[in-house]
């Protein structure tokens, strides 16, 4: 029996070498090789047009179901409302249907909320045949089924496994080549090279995730001394703008791989890396980040105010930290779009290595980067109406809807001054008019 | 509709649901979502922590009282078929629905969205409004941004328009008297898609 064996064992191994060989030929020169040069085949945008093909057929075989109410029926603001009920033009007064605008208002919310809707990942219009985002659809047919079970052996069959081999050999490569950076003494040289090193890291892994990003407006591209600032999605952000461009990253410190990761790059070229005790001081924290700013041979530093990730849809109040320290702030938009993969991390359901999981299976991550032009604070502006400037600035740009809710609010409860609005906007209504009154 | 019969199916007496509330099958399916969302940890039924999680009912001046209108007296537990019946108050009038003599009248019909109303007032529900619980919702609706006077004068004024058989209180068919040219079916409901 086992004379028999010994050929096919000779000519298996064989096999699996040469396709072994074949298959990291054409990722070294594919993939790998345009990565280090930043040059591009155009392969990725060919199939990301493919897959625009494939869900339009897909489209027609399926059901839709859309947002439960329509909110902007009749959408009037308080005091509109509350003029309108007034019967027979009297003066405004309070009225016993004062009560129906907040008792509507209220059971609207019950049925379909703003914020819980920001928190959960966005809701697409027709199926991009990924198991994840079949909520709404519960009509499905045997041919879009099978057009399904197609997608998931290609997608886990041969696109995962490429994309785990490429996330570990850019990891990997971004370790190794920048402590060997580390190793020279500071100047241009090192700098160079630490640029050059991060670049194609950063490229290797967008290579890994599938990711097709179109830049706008380069020209206003972050510079030396000063903070870019960008709306917050999932941690592939960080890849994202750092595959264009060089930042000086800030975080805490982890332990792990991330640890490892985080200690490797710091010797290249400095980013600002916080111990857990010392992000709760916000005095040593900003000094650490005026310090940085202040030193124009330093790079950009990267920070996502939002201090969360929000779903794509919105951008939700900024924290005001980055905006104290009066340097100039080069706001980024990022919006992804949510057909080809949904990059939204939800850090309360799924942990991190769960979500790359979802990230390297879906069919690509396809978004844009609009570079705004660099802002500062202006006379009499204080921090948090700065701030808002540039959070409107963001949201108009990448066509989110700016709102002052607190990305805090995801864990949180509401702050009570958010029900006293509400009530001063009411009175304002009510009593203000009576004033009125008497002194005519 | 194919899978969409078998969500439907999940729902104890769902028949019955759709009849006595005119939601359509799509909607029942929508607010059963909804319900699932809101009761987060899967019990079946919703407690009043699980409204209080929504972010702007909790801003809403009256979000209490909306939320205490879901529980009827003594109940601390809210079941999908509770939900629905609330949330039907608010649905448009039928205006095509034809007046059959001995049929209910429907949820969503004008009486009975003034009946909702009214019990926001009403908070011991002995069917008037007392003068102390109309302060009590005037100081729900304006907070601290007025004085105490200011209040008393304006639920003075109010009691005096509206109650019509001197008795200081505002019963139901006063509260409707003083509606009767209000559009309630406008201000009192809510369009639910398709």
């Amino acid at each position: 029996m086992e004379s028999y064996l010994f050929p096919f064992d000779s000519l298996i191994c064989m096999l699996l070498g040469i396709s072994f060989t074949v298959w990291f030929t054409l990722l070294l020169v594919f993939i790998i090789v345009p990565a280090i040069f930043g040059v591009s085949f155009g392969i990725r945008r060919l199939y990301m047009e493919s897959l625009v093909k494939l869900f339009e057929v897909s489209e027609c075989f399926v059901n839709r179901f859309n947002q439960i109410i329509e909110k902007n029926w009749f959408k009037m603001s308080l005091e509109q409302e509350v003029q309108e009920m007034r019967r027979g033009g009297a003066e405004p007064e309070f009225d016993m249907s004062d009560i129906f605008y907040f008792c509507r208002r209220g059971v609207e919310s019950i049925v379909d909320d703003e914020v819980t809707k920001r928190f959960t990942a966005e809701e697409l219009e027709s199926w991009n045949l990924l198991t994840r985002s079949n909520y709404n659809f519960h009509h499905i047919s045997t041919r879009l089924t099978a057009l399904w079970g197609v997608g998931v052996l290609i997608r886990y069959g041969f696109l995962l496994p490429l994309r785990v081999t490429l996330a570990f050999t850019g990891v990997g490569l971004l370790v190794v080549l920048t402590s060997i950076v580390g190793l020279f003494p500071n100047g241009r040289m090192k700098n160079y090279l630490s640029d050059k090193v991060h670049l194609m890291c950063y490229r290797i892994c967008i290579r890994a995730l599938t990711a097709i990003i179109t830049y706008h407006d380069s020209e206003n591209k972050p510079k030396n001394g000063g903070i870019c600032v960008a709306n917050h999605t999932s941690p592939i952000d960080v890849i994202i703008l750092a595959s264009d461009g060089c930042y000086a990253m800030v975080g805490q410190v982890h332990g792990g791989l991330m640890g490892v990761i985080q200690r490797a790059m710091v010797k290249a070229c400095p980013h600002i890396w916080f111990e857990r005790s010392e992000v709760k001081d916000r005095h040593l924290v900003a000094k650490r980040l005026s310090d940085h700013v202040a030193d124009t041979s330093k790079l950009p530093i990267l920070i996502f105010p939002e201090g969360t990730c929000i779903n794509n849809t919105s951008v939700m109040m900024f924290k005001k930290g980055s905006f104290e320290i009066g340097c100039t702030v080069y706001p980024v938009a990022i919006k992804y779009d949510p057909r080809f993969g949904d990059a939204f991390w939800n850090s309360s359901k799924f942990g991190m290595v769960n979500y790359l999981l979802h990230m390297m299976s879906s069919w690509a991550i396809v978004c844009s980067v609009w570079y705004l032009p660099p802002m500062s604070r202006m006379e009499g502006e204080d921090a948090v109406q700065f701030a808002n400037r540039v959070k409107a600035a963001i949201a108009r740009k990448g066509g989110l809807a700016d709102l002052l809710w607190d990305g805090g609010l995801k864990r949180g409860k509401v702050k009570e001054v958010f029900k006293e609005e509400q009530q001063k906007l009411y009175s304002k209504v009510l009593v203000g008019s009576s004033e009125d009154r008497s002194h005519s | 509709m194919g899978s969409t019969s078998s969500t439907l199916l999940k729902i104890p007496n769902v028949e019955v649901l759709m009849q006595e509330t005119g939601f359509s099958p799509a909607h029942i399916i929508r607010l059963h979502d909804r319900f699932k969302a809101l009761d987060k940890e899967g019990r079946g039924h919703l407690c009043p922590q699980d409204f209080g999680a929504i972010k702007e009912l909790a801003m809403n001046p009256i979000g209490d009282r909306i939320i205490g209108a879901f529980f009827s007296p003594g109940k601390e537990t809210v079941d999908f078929h509770t939900f629905v019946k609330i949330l039907a108050h608010f649905r448009p009038v039928d205006k095509d629905r034809p007046k059959e003599p001995n049929s209910p009248e429907p949820i969503n019909s004008r009486s009975n969205k003034l009946k909702f109303a009214f019990q926001l007032y009403d908070q011991d529900k002995d069917g008037k409004i007392s003068r102390d619980e109309l302060l009590k919702v005037l100081r729900s609706m304006l907070g601290m941004q007025v004085t105490e006077e200011q209040l008393e004068s304006i639920a003075d004024r109010t009691i005096q328009e509206a109650d019509l058989d001197r008795d200081e209180a505002i019963s139901f068919e006063e509260f409707r008297k003083s509606l009767e040219k209000v559009n309630i079916d406008h201000k009192m409901s809510i369009r639910f898609l398709r």
